[in-house]
């Protein structure tokens, strides 16, 4: 038994009387009825402009049947409508007719060479078609990795959400055109327009063409060679402002290019990146403005210099408990002596270097908290270069302590291989014996003691530092996943999903309407929206930083070797 | 065509020739598990009240009640769950829970490849479940999600 759907349109319920226009699906047997042609009309008229609507949309639109909406059966009506069947040829012919009393219509197909003996069950789908011709179809999995299969595959609802999309130039006629043909459809009441919407679009291009101008000139100085020289380019490699104020200016090329977007990723991600930067921007001048009411930059500037000198005396403090005996457990005395006061000299040196700074701290703060209007991503940038610079000196302390423990693990294994009667071999890349000389191994022996009995000493200096360091490493991680959120957040989508659920739809859902013996199945098609994890995850703005790229066991070796570790690499950095 | 068990009721309904639904239904909230669960948390709370003598514990009880309740309804307790077959269509799934919310998911004919009846070890038993196999778009011998139907 074949199945035949019709999918018809909810507004043209109320419709009277004429033609059914759409397009018909012969690999699915379905039919997806667009508008109704009223009468009166010249049947050659009514041709030629479905020709030319062909012609526009790549759709095939032709007449499919006759749609009678009357009191009561008419017997000339019936028989007239049956005649116009042959004048517009098309196998089926659709006859669809209502009594305007009731709510069950009855449908009936007339087929010329009937292909199967038993007679077709028709299902009547209702589709909202101003939600439809609107809303994004999101199919689920990977169904954009075939793009052979396509014409098999297609689902179904993909043709009929696409047909509808297509057919906008047959919308755009409405009941107030004085043409020779009346068409009902959901616009037939009048073309929906806004003029803030029509403002804005003549408005937007020469704004766009002001900000390109703007932009490519913000780049060209950027770009030029005085800001290159090396200790430039490291310094702005180094702070995390510059990529963000970077990354900014590429969201604002995108958006202020003069191509329109092709299709829908990239007209959501256009349109994601405006509202996230809009949004940004709010946020930021919502900072500055609490935080230049009531004088409170001009606090924070005066409880900095407290705030540092705090923490380097509890450094000092620190280094006196490791030069003591720290956790009861006992140092090798000259080296500590020499350690602690080799730190402790360089604490007082840090701390000398921040009260040289400190009359010009307030404004220095004053003038970059002005640069918060462009962004909250990039106060908190700003934050976060501010507490690396702060800390520098832990950084400082941690280099020292992971190159000396580096040294004397590389020592203490070479040393332990002369031990075992082994050698590295450079050239092969591996453990090879060797035969010492009884002085080399004295020698190697005697090393190996100095080495062994100092690791306590050097391994508690650098446990001490590389906690410290991971703690500063750990502060500073939060606030760039901050502002990644803000970043990559696409608020647009999740706005649409909220106001207008119809636009983003993961699939249908139908709901069986009433039901009588003997006439058609009728059933009411609704747009499921899609989820917001999805849609998160589908329209998420690509970020410029990745996450740590060690895995835990890597990260682990590496600080038990003394190795240098660089969690919170950013893309497009050369490794070394 | 009804038939019932001690807390799930199974209903069938035929609209037409091509169209059928199946659903489950099951057993209601109960006041008593509710009001059991209510008093055991706010025994715990006044107890706690007694040792620490923080009235701030009490309010965070009746918060925490209160939500615990609402996440429930809204994303735990299904109520029912229904099978819509449309031949030539597609079949749609849906489940509604205790506070109303309705999640319905379609799969079109052209992905399903065959509605089975699965085995599955649960902790000590084998429980049989049903579920649709959907088809791979890129080959189309390979099954590539398994559906359950009615969890």
């Amino acid at each position: 038994m074949v199945v035949l759907k019709v999918f018809f349109p909810s507004c043209c319920s109320s419709a009277e009387s004429g033609l059914l226009v759409g397009h018909w699906i012969p690999e699915q047997n379905s039919a997806v009825i667009l508008a109704v042609v009223h009468f009166p009309f010249i049947p050659v008229q009514v041709k030629q402009y479905l020709s030319e609507v062909r012609q526009v949309t790549q759709v095939n639109v032709s007449v499919l049947g006759t749609w009678s909406n009357c009191k009561k059966k008419e017997e000339s009506l019936s028989e007239f409508l049956e005649d116009l069947g042959t004048i517009f040829s098309h196998e089926p012919w659709i006859q669809l007719c209502k009594e305007t009393d009731s709510k069950f219509w009855s449908c009936s197909i007339i087929q010329k060479h009937p292909s199967t003996p038993k007679e077709d069950e028709i299902i009547l789908v209702y589709y909202d078609q101003r939600k439809v011709m609107l809303s994004h179809l999101h199919p689920p999995g990977n169904l954009t990795n075939s793009t052979d299969h396509k014409a098999e595959d297609a689902s179904k609802l993909a043709i009929l959400f696409d047909t509808v999309a297509k057919s906008k130039v047959l919308f755009m006629k409405d009941r107030y055109d004085d043409g020779p043909i009346k068409l009902t459809h959901w616009q037939s009441e009048g073309v929906e327009a806004s003029i803030i919407v029509e403002l804005m679009k003549q408005a937007s291009i020469p704004v766009c063409m002001l900000l390109t101008f703007l932009l490519s000139f913000v780049s060209s100085v950027c770009k030029s060679r005085v800001l290159k020289f090396w200790p430039l380019c490291f310094i702005w490699s180094k702070l995390s402002t510059c990529e963000q104020l970077g990354h900014r200016l590429e969201h604002l090329q995108v958006i202020s290019s003069n191509r329109k977007a092709q299709n829908q990723p990239q007209l959501m991600r256009k349109a994601n990146i405006f509202v996230s930067l809009l949004a940004d921007v709010a946020l930021g001048i919502l900072l500055m403005s609490w935080l230049y009411r009531k004088n409170r930059i001009g606090h924070l500037a005066d409880t900095l210099i407290p705030v540092a000198d705090h923490v380097a005396k509890e450094l000092q403090d620190l280094l006196q408990w490791l030069m003591g005996v720290p956790a009861g457990l006992k140092m090798n005395r000259a080296l500590d002596q020499v350690l602690g006061r080799f730190f402790l000299y360089h604490i007082h040196l840090w701390i000398s270097y921040i009260h040289l700074m400190s009359p010009f701290i307030e404004m220095i703060l004053w003038y970059v908290g002005l640069s918060a209007c462009l962004g909250l991503t990039v106060a908190l940038s700003i934050l976060s270069d501010i507490i690396a610079l702060l800390t520098f000196h832990i950084y400082c302390f941690y280099v020292y302590g992971a190159r000396l423990y580096c040294l004397k693990i590389y020592g203490l294994s070479s040393l332990w291989r002369l031990f075992r009667g082994k050698k590295w071999n450079v050239l092969r890349q591996r453990v090879d014996s060797c035969s010492y000389d009884l002085d080399q191994l004295f020698i190697g022996t005697l090393l190996f003691t100095i080495l062994l009995f100092l690791l306590p000493t050097t391994a508690l200096y650098y446990l001490v530092f590389t906690l410290l360091r991971l703690l500063v490493v750990v502060v500073q991680g939060l606030i760039h996943l901050l502002v990644d959120l803000i970043d990559s957040l696409p608020l647009y989508s999740i706005l649409l999903r909220l106001c207008r659920s119809y636009r983003l739809a993961a699939g249908v859902k139908f709901r069986v309407l009433e039901q009588k013996t003997g006439k058609p199945l009728r059933l009411l098609m609704q747009i499921n929206p899609l989820s917001y994890g999805s849609v998160v995850q589908t329209y998420r703005l690509p970020t410029y930083s990745c996450y740590p790229k060690d895995s835990w066991g890597s990260l682990c070796k590496k600080l038990f070797l003394g190795e240098l570790i660089y969690p919170w690499k950013h893309k497009g950095e050369k490794q070394d | 065509m009804e038939e019932r068990e001690d807390c799930i009721a199974l209903q069938c309904r035929q609209y037409s020739a091509s169209c059928r639904e199946f659903s489950v239904r099951c057993q209601p909230v109960q006041l008593r598990s509710l009001s059991a669960a209510t008093c055991s948390v706010w025994l715990a709370a006044y107890w706690l009240f007694v040792l620490t003598q923080n009235s701030m514990v009490l309010s965070a009880a009746i918060f925490i009640t209160l939500i615990g309740l609402i996440v429930y309804l809204h994303f735990v307790k299904i109520d029912q769950e229904s099978l819509l077959v449309i031949a030539s269509l597609g079949i749609q799934m849906t489940s509604s829970y205790a506070s109303g919310k309705e999640n319905t998911t379609f799969i079109e004919m052209s992905r399903v490849k065959d509605v089975v009846i699965n085995e599955a070890i649960y902790m000590q038993k084998v429980i049989y479940y049903l579920c649709i196999l959907l088809r791979d778009p890129l080959d189309p011998q390979s099954v590539s999600e398994v559906v359950p139907l009615f969890q």
